[in-house]
C-alpha cells in the first residue's frame, strides 16, 4: 500500500441490511477497509458484529430475501464488483477471490470424489483438460500436506477428518491461483493443535502464491501471529482499526481493550478475577443511539449517548470510533 | 448477594465449608472424589436388524485421579480425547466398564439404583450447550427447581418458590425472570440457568463440561467469575472441562492433561503450566495462540503431524507416539504408567527426564 499503487480491495461504506417483519437489522452499517497485495487482514469481533456478513457481501452471496446489499462499494483492482454481471461475478468467485468457511462439509459435495471436486474449477476457470486438472490436483493435495494424495483423490469428504477437509478445502480455493482468500472462522471448528497446522498452512501457501489474505475469527489470539493489520467490529461498524502490534499493544477503543482484558492468557500471570466486558451483545435491531458500545463501556461520557462517534485517527494509520480514544488505556500486566 | 449466605448446607457438609476459607480445607481434608482405575468401553455395532459387535471404542481406558473438596480439576484434551464420557461416568451418566468410583467414601458403581439416586443429589453436572440441555417448554423458574422436586428439598410452596428466586439470584438472574422461558434468555444467561440448576440440590461437587465453551469472549469471563464466586461461597468442588488451556489455567488447582482415553500428565496448575514434562503437553501449550503479536511472531511452535488416530484401533505402546516428535522406537512397544516424578506431578512418558526404566 506504500508503494502509491491503489490497494487490491477497497471495500467502501458498505451497508448490508436484513429485512423482517420484526424490523431491520444493519448487519453490516457504513464498513470501509483496504487491503493491499500480498497483505494479511484479521477482521475480528464477537458472534453477530457482522464479520460473515461484511465477507458475504464482498463475494455477493447474500441471500435476498431477506438481505440486501443497501450501499457502498467493493473496488477490485479499481473495478466496482457489486456492480458487475452475475456472470463476471461468477469468474471472480470461482479464480480472483476464494473463500473457505468454518464447516467444510456445507461447501463439499458429500457424493462426489475429491478429486471430482477439485478438477470442475480447474477444468471451468484455468481450461484444463480433465487429465491435466487430475494430475493438478494431486499435487495440490500434496501441497496442503495430505498424506497418500493418489489414494485420496478417489476418496469421500466423509472418509476425512475435520483437519483434512479443510485441507482440501484450502486446495481448492487455491487451485486457481486467487488473488484473495478469505478464511471465515476456518480453524474454529478444529482442536488447537490442528488449528495450529491449518493457520501454518494458510499462511504459507498465501505468502508462496502472492495471495492477500483475510482472517475472519471472533479469537484474538488466533490473528495476532499472522495478520499485518486488524479490523475490530461490533455491531456492524469496524471500532478500531491498525497494525497488529497498535491494536493489542495500544488499543485505542474500549471494546478492544476489554476484549483484549476478558480473556485469561498463558502469556499472563494469573490473578483471582477476571475482568469482564459488563452487560450483553446488542440486540442489532434495538441499537441504541449514540455509541453502540455505551451501555457497556467503562469509559463512556454523556455526548456518547447522543452522538456515534467516526472513526478518528489516533496514531499512525491507525483509527478508532471512539470519543474517548486518548484516555483509553490497558491495565498494566504482569507477564507470567 | 448476601442473602444466598444463608442458603442452608445439608449437614454432611464439612463445617470447613461455610467458612469459604477453602484454602485450608483443601491440603488437610481426603479426597471428595477418588477415580481409580476407570474405564469406559462402548461396543461398535454394524447392522440394523441383527446387530453385529465390530468393535470397541475405548473412551476412557484406566484413569486415576482425585478431587479434594472445594478443589478445582481441570480436564484438558482435544475433541475425542474422552473428558465428556469421563465427566459422566463419574456422576454414573456412563456405565463404567471397569474401575472404581469413590465419591464421599461410597463406591458408586456398587450402588442401586435408588442409592444412586440419593447420591447424585450431591452432584450437579453443567452442560456445554446452554440451548440443548435446557427443556424448552419448560420455564426458567421450574428448570431451576426440578432437582428441588426430584430430590423432595422443599418444605411448601413457599418454601419452593423462595428456594428458586434464592437460586436465580445466587447467579446474578433475577428473580422477576422465573415465568421466561429459555429462548427468552441470551446464551450467557442460559449459562447461569444452567448453573443454577446444577447448584439446587445442594451439591458438592459439580462436573462441567465446556461450560463457557459456547459463549462470547466477553461471556465467557462473566460466568468464569460466576464459578469462581460459587466455589468459594460453597466450597464446591469442580471437575472442570474443557479444550481451552487458557481458561483452564485459570480456574484450576490441577489439571489433568487426556489423550485417546488415557491421562498423560497430572499436576498442579502452576506446575503444570510452567514444567510441562509430556511431549503432547508441551505441544498443546505451544499451540494457544497468544493474542500478542510481539511475542507470537517470535514463538517457535510445536507444530504436531496428522490427526488423533481413531480410538478403535489405538497404536500400541504409547497412545500419543504416532504424533510425537520426541518418539523412539520403544514409544510403540512400551505402554507407560503414570509416574510421579516430582511431588504430584506425574506423567506418562518413557523419555520424561527422570521416569525411570521400563
Ligand atoms: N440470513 C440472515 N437472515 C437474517 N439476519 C441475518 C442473516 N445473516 C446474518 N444476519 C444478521 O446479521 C448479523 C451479523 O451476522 P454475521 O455477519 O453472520 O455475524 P458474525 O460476525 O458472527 O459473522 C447478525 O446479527 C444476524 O442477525
Ligand atoms: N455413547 C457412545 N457410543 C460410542 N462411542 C462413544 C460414545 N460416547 C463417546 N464415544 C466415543 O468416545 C470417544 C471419547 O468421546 P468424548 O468423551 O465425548 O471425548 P471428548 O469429550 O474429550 O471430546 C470418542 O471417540 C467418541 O466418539
Ligand atoms: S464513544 Fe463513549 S461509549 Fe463509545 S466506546 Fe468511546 S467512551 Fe465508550
Ligand atoms: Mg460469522
Ligand atoms: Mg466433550
Amino acid at each position: 500500500m506504500t508503494n502509491g499503487k491503489a490497494p487490491l480491495l477497497q471495500v467502501k461504506d458498505l451497508q448490508t441490511y436484513f429485512y423482517s417483519p420484526a424490523g431491520v437489522v444493519k448487519a453490516v452499517d457504513g464498513v470501509s477497509f483496504d487491503l493491499g497485495e500480498g497483505e494479511t487482514l484479521g477482521l475480528v469481533g464477537e458472534s453477530g458484529c457482522g464479520k460473515s456478513v461484511t465477507a458475504l457481501s464482498i463475494m455477493r452471496l447474500i441471500p435476498d430475501p431477506p438481505g440486501r446489499i443497501v450501499g457502498g462499494q467493493v473496488l477490485f483492482n479499481g473495478e466496482d464488483i457489486l456492480r458487475i454481471e452475475e456472470s463476471k461475478m461468477r469468474e471472480v468467485r470461482g479464480s480472483a477471490i476464494a473463500m473457505i468457511f468454518q464447516e467444510p462439509m456445507t461447501s463439499l459435495n458429500p457424493v462426489l470424489t475429491i478429486e471430482r471436486q477439485l478438477t470442475e474449477p480447474l477444468e471451468l476457470h484455468m481450461k484444463m483438460t480433465r487429465q491435466q486438472a487430475s494430475k493438478r490436483s494431486g499435487e495440490l493435495l500434496e501441497i496442503v500436506g495430505i498424506p497418500d494424495p493418489e489414494a485420496r483423490l478417489k476418496g469421500y469428504p466423509h472418509q476425512m477428518s475435520g483437519g483434512q477437509r479443510q485441507r482440501v478445502m484450502i486446495a481448492m480455493a487455491m487451485s486457481c491461483n486467487p488473488k484473495i482468500l478469505i478464511a471465515d472462522e476456518a480453524t474454529t471448528a478444529l482442536d488447537v493443535t490442528i488449528q495450529a497446522q491449518i493457520l501454518e498452512l494458510m499462511k504459507e501457501l498465501t505468502v508462496s502464491f502472492g495471495t492477500s489474505l483475510i482472517i475472519i475469527t471472533h479469537n484474538l489470539g488466533v490473528v495476532a501471529r499472522y495478520a499485518d493489520r486488524v479490523n475490530v467490529m461490533y455491531a456492524g461498524k469496524i471500532r478500531e482499526m491498525g497494525h497488529a502490534v497498535d491494536i493489542y499493544g495500544e488499543p485505542r477503543h474500549p471494546y478492544t481493550a476489554g476484549l483484549l482484558q476478558s480473556v485469561p492468557r498463558l502469556d499472563v500471570a494469573t490473578s483471582a478475577r477476571l475482568a469482564p466486558i459488563r452487560g450483553e451483545i446488542p440486540n442489532l435491531m434495538k441499537l441504541p443511539e449514540g455509541c453502540a458500545f455505551r451501555d457497556r463501556c467503562d469509559w463512556a461520557v454523556e455526548r456518547c449517548a447522543t452522538d456515534d462517534p467516526p472513526l478518528q485517527v489516533v496514531g499512525k494509520e491507525h483509527t478508532s470510533a471512539c470519543w474517548e480514544h486518548a484516555r483509553v488505556e490497558l491495565k498494566k500486566r504482569v507477564s507470567a | 448477594m448476601n442473602t444466598t449466605a444463608d442458603r442452608g448446607r445439608p449437614p454432611t457438609q464439612p463445617a470447613a465449608a461455610a467458612a469459604g476459607n477453602n484454602g485450608a480445607a483443601r491440603s488437610s481434608a481426603g479426597p471428595l472424589l477418588e477415580v481409580k482405575n476407570l474405564k469406559v468401553h462402548f461396543p461398535v455395532t454394524r447392522g440394523f436388524v441383527i446387530q453385529r459387535k465390530v468393535g470397541t471404542v475405548k473412551a476412557v481406558d484406566g484413569i486415576s485421579f482425585t478431587v479434594r473438596p472445594g478443589e478445582t480439576l481441570g480436564l484438558v484434551g482435544e475433541s475425542g480425547s474422552g473428558k465428556t464420557t469421563t465427566g459422566r461416568a463419574v456422576m454414573m451418566l456412563n456405565r463404567p466398564t471397569a474401575g472404581e468410583i469413590r465419591f464421599e467414601g461410597k463406591d458408586l458403581t456398587g450402588l442401586s439404583a435408588g442409592e444412586m439416586r440419593r447420591m447424585r443429589r450431591r452432584m450437579g453436572i453443567v452442560f456445554q450447550d446452554p440451548q440443548g440441555s435446557l427443556n424448552p417448554r419448560m420455564t426458567a423458574g421450574n428448570i431451576v427447581g426440578e432437582p428441588l422436586i426430584v430430590h423432595r428439598l422443599y418444605e411448601n410452596k413457599a418454601d419452593y418458590r423462595a428456594q428458586v428466586s434464592e437460586l436465580l439470584h445466587t447467579v446474578g438472574l433475577s428473580p422477576a425472570m422465573a415465568s421466561r422461558y429459555p429462548h427468552e434468555f441470551s446464551g450467557g444467561q442460559r449459562q447461569r440457568l444452567g448453573v443454577a440448576r446444577a447448584l439446587a440440590a445442594k451439591p458438592s461437587l459439580i462436573v462441567l463440561d465446556e461450560p463457557v465453551s459456547a459463549l462470547d469472549v466477553s461471556i465467557q469471563a462473566q460466568v468464569i467469575n460466576l464459578l469462581t464466586d460459587l466455589q468459594e461461597k460453597f466450597n464446591l468442588a469442580y471437575v472442570f472441562i474443557a479444550h481451552d488451556l487458557s481458561v483452564v489455567r485459570h480456574i484450576s488447582d490441577r489439571v489433568a492433561v487426556m489423550y485417546l482415553g488415557k491421562i498423560v500428565e497430572i499436576a498442579p496448575g502452576k506446575e503444570l503450566y510452567s514444567n510441562p514434562m509430556h511431549p503432547y503437553t508441551r505441544a498443546l501449550l505451544s499451540a494457544v495462540p497468544t493474542p500478542d503479536p510481539v511475542l507470537e511472531r517470535k514463538r517457535e511452535r510445536i507444530v504436531l503431524q496428522g490427526d488423533i488416530p481413531s480410538p478403535l484401533r489405538p497404536p500400541p505402546g504409547c497412545v500419543f507416539h504416532t504424533r510425537c516428535p520426541m518418539a523412539i522406537d520403544d514409544c510403540s512397544r512400551v505402554e507407560p504408567d503414570l509416574r510421579e516424578l516430582s511431588p504430584g506431578h506425574q506423567v506418562a512418558c518413557i523419555r520424561a527426564p527422570g521416569y525411570g526404566g521400563y
